[in-house]
């Protein structure tokens, strides 16, 4: 890390901005907490930094920020996407991600804290959720080939289906859901675990029946395409979430559409 | 050595391939072309295919140098598609069979393009982006099934295209997208359209009724050209089609794309997929118009690998469909 990046970084932290610049960003126009003096030091600390990993739209960092273990998300330019389109896209995921993030911890649903966002490179700083496992790498090791309902994986599903119904209570559209961006976070005292929410890049608010009903449509695809022979468990889950989501009549109503939409569209070469 | 022949004729395309063990032999095909400002409606196509199938079907064996007697399997497109265009394809396919005494053979449309992109590039395992006038999915193999991770919610990416051109006249022949590509090259001013990824889908429908309802007033208005619009409307739609394919290969872990379908043989989605896989690594996939567009061959290889696993289609069970899901077939072919 730099010299400079740790120093404007404990300044910012020192008076608070950096918690503040992510709350803000709920509000006001983000750009004018921008932190314009780290970003210039930026590509130094990410070039120190550990690369975990290039997913769809940014690269993810493990690195120590503040002496916290921190993960770093960088929407890097793309270079296929016409560049009005790539900025406009990803300054607004950018800016989506942080704001649903904070909402979704205010509601009381797990999801890592937002330490600093940098809104010149597109960076958000976020607390690493260490010791913890994807929901996907869980359901691939405990799945049986037989396939006979396991009482722990329902367990589960039944647990993502409450934390979702609780998501879209508060109006929270994740827009990317699958079983890679749920982790278990095993919790050291009592040994039960935490589900933590990822990801919130393809984020948006919205009250609308539809844009929920998409979301765990989504989903559905994502979890019967990734874990084969599943479905019954995936009934599990959205049982749960009828049950535990107050809206919840409307929002299965339409994934009933959605549903028919993709199967009985007219299919022509 | 087995040779399978194959029909083909789902959409507005009709034709007739053979291959040998991986070789194609031969693959004539004919395009029902429409005026401008039209579609092709299921009777007229199937009129179309009619009038000229027995032709395609002379030209695919003397081009081959292979009588009847030649060959071991009639393989047809069961679906999905049109339904009068399919009737028509099944009812020869079905009379050759029975005729020259080989068995019949029912193939997913779908897999057909799969397995021809797959012959034809030497992609050993890819994550497969379809896009085609009636399909856009994002497939993955895996346990027996092509799996399909993400695809549209609405209209296929090819519909849209090919209804844009409609609205502002651009002409079917040799095929709409083709020529919004040609004009798309011309265009340099980038008109914001709306753009909508759920994950590893995508919805065209909400593109298309924006662009329905503004084009022919920002073209009179002189706000912008139709090359203009051509340009950003294909910058748009591929951009998304690439951030799901993305998408999907960071989910799979995969270093490999195919692209397959009437649309797959635009170049700048080509490009577009290409500096993508550079970004993270992975190799690109992708062929020309002649295997990408619907073909006979694609049926034919499709045939070819279910018919060496041991599968056949009873005469009684030959029928058609409409709707046929890639992931509703079995793939007994592969591990």
């Amino acid at each position: 890390m730099s010299v400079r990046c740790i120093c404007v970084v404990m300044q910012l932290a020192a008076r608070g901005q950096c918690v503040k610049t992510a709350e803000e960003a709920n509000r006001t126009e983000p750009e004018v907490n921008t932190a314009k003096d780290s970003s210039m030091a930026l590509p130094e600390f990410l070039g120190k930094a550990e690369l975990l990993k290039q997913g769809a739209e940014a690269r993810v960092y493990r690195a120590q920020f503040l002496g916290k273990p921190t993960i770093v998300k960088e929407r890097f330019k793309k270079q296929y996407r016409h560049p009005v389109l790539d900025e406009k896209l990803t300054h607004r995921r950018t800016v989506q991600e942080v704001r649903s993030i904070l909402r979704c911890r205010r509601a009381g649903i797990s999801a890592p804290v937002v330490y600093f966002v940098d809104y010149t490179s597109h960076c958000i700083f976020l607390e690493e959720i260490t010791g913890s496992a994807t929901v996907r790498d869980h359901i691939t090791s405990a799945q049986q080939p037989d396939s006979c309902p396991d009482p722990q994986l329902e367990r589960l599903a039944q647990r993502v289906g409450q934390i979702l119904a609780k998501m879209h209570d508060e109006d929270v559209i994740h827009g990317d859901l699958t079983t890679s961006n749920m982790l278990l976070r095993l919790s050291p005292e009592d040994g039960e675990s935490d589900l933590v929410l990822i990801d919130f890049g393809l984020s948006y608010i919205s009250a609308l029946p539809e844009d929920k009903g998409v979301d765990l449509y989504v989903l559905e695809k994502a979890f019967l395409s990734t874990h084969p022979n599943t479905e019954a468990l995936f009934e599990k889950l959205l049982k749960s979430y009828a049950a535990s989501s107050k809206k919840s009549s409307a929002v299965i109503k339409k994934l009933d559409e959605v549903r028919l939409r993709g199967r009985k569209r007219s299919m022509v070469g | 050595m087995t040779v399978v022949i194959g029909f083909e004729g789902s959409a507005n395309k009709i034709g007739i391939g053979i291959i040998r063990d991986g070789e194609v032999l031969s693959n004539p095909r004919r395009t029902y072309i429409t005026p401008p400002g039209q579609g092709f409606l299921p009777s007229d196509t199937a009129r179309h295919h009619r009038a000229i199938i027995l032709t395609v079907l002379k030209e695919a064996l003397e081009q081959a140098g292979l009588k009847p007697a030649d060959i071991d399997c009639v393989a047809y497109t069961k679906g999905p598609g049109m339904g009068a265009p399919l009737v028509t394809v099944a009812l020869v396919a079905r009379t050759v069979a029975q005729l020259w005494g080989k068995p019949l053979l029912g193939v997913n449309h779908c897999i057909g393009h799969i397995e021809m992109g797959r012959l034809i590039t030497k992609a050993n395992n890819p994550t497969v982006l379809y896009v085609s006038g009636g399909n856009t999915q994002v497939i993955a193999y895996s346990e027996r099934r092509y799996r399909i991770f993400g695809e549209t919610i609405d209209i296929a990416v090819g519909n849209c295209l090919d209804r844009f051109a409609r609205v502002i006249k651009i002409s079917n022949d040799p095929s709409p997208g083709y020529n919004i590509e040609q004009m798309a090259k011309k265009g340099s001013q980038y008109v914001e359209l709306p753009y909508t990824v759920k994950g590893m889908d995508v919805s065209f429908s909400g593109i298309l009724s924006y662009i329905e309802e503004a084009a022919n007033k920002m073209l009179s208005s002189g706000q912008c050209t139709a090359e203009d619009l051509c340009f950003s409307l294909q910058e748009t739609v591929f951009s998304m089609l690439v951030e799901i394919t993305e998408r999907a290969m960071a989910h799979c872990g995969s270093q490999e794309v195919l692209i397959v379908g009437g649309v797959g043989c635009n170049l700048r989605l080509q490009e577009m997929m290409g500096v993508m896989c550079k970004e993270r690594g992975a190799k690109l996939f992708a062929t020309d118009e002649r295997f990408c567009i619907d073909n006979g061959a694609m049926i034919a290889q499709a045939g070819w690998e279910m018919f060496r696993s041991g599968q056949v289609t009873e005469l009684e069970d030959s029928w058609i469909t409409q709707r046929y899901r890639t992931d509703e077939v079995e793939v007994t072919w592969r591990n």
